[in-house]
């Protein structure tokens, strides 16, 4: 704010990345979304976008997303399993997020340490696990493989922030509502749970937004009934090479992301304001 | 304050005190065993990996008897090693220029949050929060369709640094975060230029920053699978996008062989980690 210009240091240090920023990935992310209203080429990709200086933009792809059921499907679909894919993260990380932000502050180190340990594994090798755990008792590809995938995967997103959330608690809290005679399950509901809202929300948004746009897990884990939104786009890139309508696809996908992670923040500053 | 909804009808309102002082809150059993459930759940499936990488049968199925022959196959695996290759040349040179670029956007972020750089956050950390196959398609078509580029190393590189910028530049603005702008000004009313400021004072502070920041950018190239599958190409392979297409064709010992090494690999590097620096770790965690 003082002396703005005569301090060349500043545009020589934020100026390579973002340029380098703007170059590979807004320019990308406009690309595409320019893409969506493109056609598609002969031989797949794009359709050259000025014919005789004029452009050549259509809202085919829209019109063809709408106008079939079966994509519309596999949104609800995604966000069913991303719903239920948060859901039992929760339910398995809330026991253990607890557990240590409760235990010595010596141990709790080791005890993060031991949640992100197998997070530091590859994500293929992980998904791996579970080919060979549910091939024998024929549970693989099945929804129920999929969600089991999505939760192993998941779960550190939901522990971490749920943890740093739980261990912020001041314990007075919880000796005040015992000496007032509030039992286990009172504190836990009254006082515990209300306050770990915000890290419940962090949590939520850290695994349901990556599961939105996976199609890595059900494409190993999963039945042809079980594709997502992530496998419709890779069909189109990959498979149909149907550039135009894998656009669109993402795009509404983003969408979606951007919806979810403008409510998540809202949800956790209503929260906060609300007091 | 931030205290829940419900707050305001307090629990003593509805019944009298009956204090009956038990043990301290929150030594539930019933807690202590839920969470050993899990971490079993988080570790077993790992376990079964490496168990079945040393059994002599084609199939995961049942124990037969304990080989090291599918490791013996792997160090003679062509396609293999030359993957691991490619992924530990690309990790090292997009960790390098991510890092440096991490830096000075996190320096920038921290340092001068005005006029258009306020708009820098938001460039920074949306690649961060997208699903990985958005910034996948997106630099497809760029790279196809406005460089006209043959997919490849190259292509693997721009992507997997267009990803990593944001997590060192969130690590560097939290170290900076923390410090005290004094001692900025002090170097500055003693004369030193911008850069000594920034080679004496500066750069010593955050390193720790740095350093993390160039482990996570290495560890997030040498894992991405995502990303990477869009833009490779079909001549060059990288470890994961190998490990892929070994699991789509069938299951085999020698992928649970290469998964028990990946994770030795790991787990050395970690507790590396943790020895040299001990905070650092959990500060990036």
């Amino acid at each position: 704010m003082t002396r703005p210009r005569r301090d060349p240091t500043r545009w020589l240090v934020s100026l390579p990345p973002t340029l380098f920023l703007l170059a590979f990935f807004l320019a990308p992310a406009l690309l595409m979304v320019l893409a969506s209203f493109r056609h598609p080429g002969e031989f797949g990709g794009l359709a050259p976008l000025l014919v005789d200086g004029k452009p050549q933009l259509t809202l085919e792809t829209y019109r063809f997303f709408f106008g079939d059921w079966i994509y519309a499907e596999v949104f609800l679909r995604s966000f069913i399993v991303a719903a239920l894919t948060t859901l039992f993260c929760l339910l398995l990380a809330y026991p253990l997020a607890l557990t240590i932000a409760r235990s010595s502050a010596r141990r709790r180190d080791l005890l993060v340490l031991l949640v992100i340990l197998p997070f530091a594994s590859n994500f293929l090798i992980r998904v791996y696990a579970w080919i060979i755990l549910l091939g024998p008792p024929h549970l693989l590809y099945t929804t129920f493989a999929v969600i089991a995938g999505m939760v192993y995967v998941h779960l550190p997103f939901m522990i971490l922030p749920l943890y740093t959330n739980l261990e912020k608690h001041d314990p007075t809290l919880l000796e005040a509502a015992q000496d007032l005679g509030a039992d286990a399950w009172t504190r836990f509901w009254r006082i515990t749970f209300p306050l770990s809202l915000p890290g419940i929300w962090a949590g939520t948004a850290l695994v349901f937004i990556p599961v939105l746009g996976m199609f890595a897990i059900p494409e190993l884990l999963g039945g042809t009934g079980d594709i997502l939104i992530g496998n419709l786009i890779k069909e189109q890139f990959l498979d149909n090479r149907d550039w135009p309508l894998g656009s669109t696809l993402s795009l509404l996908l983003t969408v979606a992301v951007l919806a979810l992670a403008g409510l998540s923040v809202w949800a956790g500053r209503a929260r906060r304001g609300g007091i | 304050m931030p205290l829940g909804a419900g707050s305001d009808k307090s629990a003593a309102g509805d019944r009298r005190p009956s204090p009956a002082p038990s043990a301290r809150p929150g030594r539930i059993p019933w807690l202590w065993l839920a969470s050993l459930a899990v971490y079993a759940f988080l570790y077993v499936p790992l376990a079964v990996v490496v168990l079945f990488s040393f059994n002599d049968s084609l199939l995961n199925a049942q124990w037969v008897g304990f080989t090291t022959r599918w490791y013996d196959k792997l160090l003679h695996d062509e396609a293999l090693l030359g993957a691991a290759a490619n992924s530990v040349l690309i990790a090292l040179t997009s960790a390098s220029i991510a890092t440096v670029l991490g830096t000075m956007a996190g320096i920038t972020m921290q340092r001068w949050p005005v006029g258009v750089l306020r708009a820098l956050p938001g460039l920074v950390l949306t690649p961060v929060a997208m699903p990985e196959i958005l910034l996948g398609v997106s630099l497809l078509i760029f790279f196809r369709q406005v460089l006209d580029l043959t997919l490849g190393l190259f292509s693997i590189l721009i992507a997997h640094i267009s990803f990593s910028i944001g997590f060192v530049a969130i690590i560097v603005r939290a170290r900076l975060a923390g410090m005290d702008e004094s001692i900025f000004e002090a170097a500055r009313d003693l004369g030193a230029s911008p850069w000594r400021t920034f080679r004496h004072i500066t750069l010593p502070l955050i390193l720790p920053g740095i350093i993390a920041g160039f482990l996570m950018s290495f560890t997030l190239s040498i894992d991405d699978f995502v990303i990477t599958f869009f833009v490779a190409g079909v001549g060059v392979s990288t470890l994961p996008l190998q490990i892929y297409s070994m699991i789509k064709v069938a299951v085999s010992p020698e992928v649970n062989a290469v998964s028990t090494l990946l994770m030795a690999l790991t787990l050395t590097l970690i507790t590396l980690a943790s020895r040299l620096a001990p905070d650092l770790l959990r500060r990036s965690a």
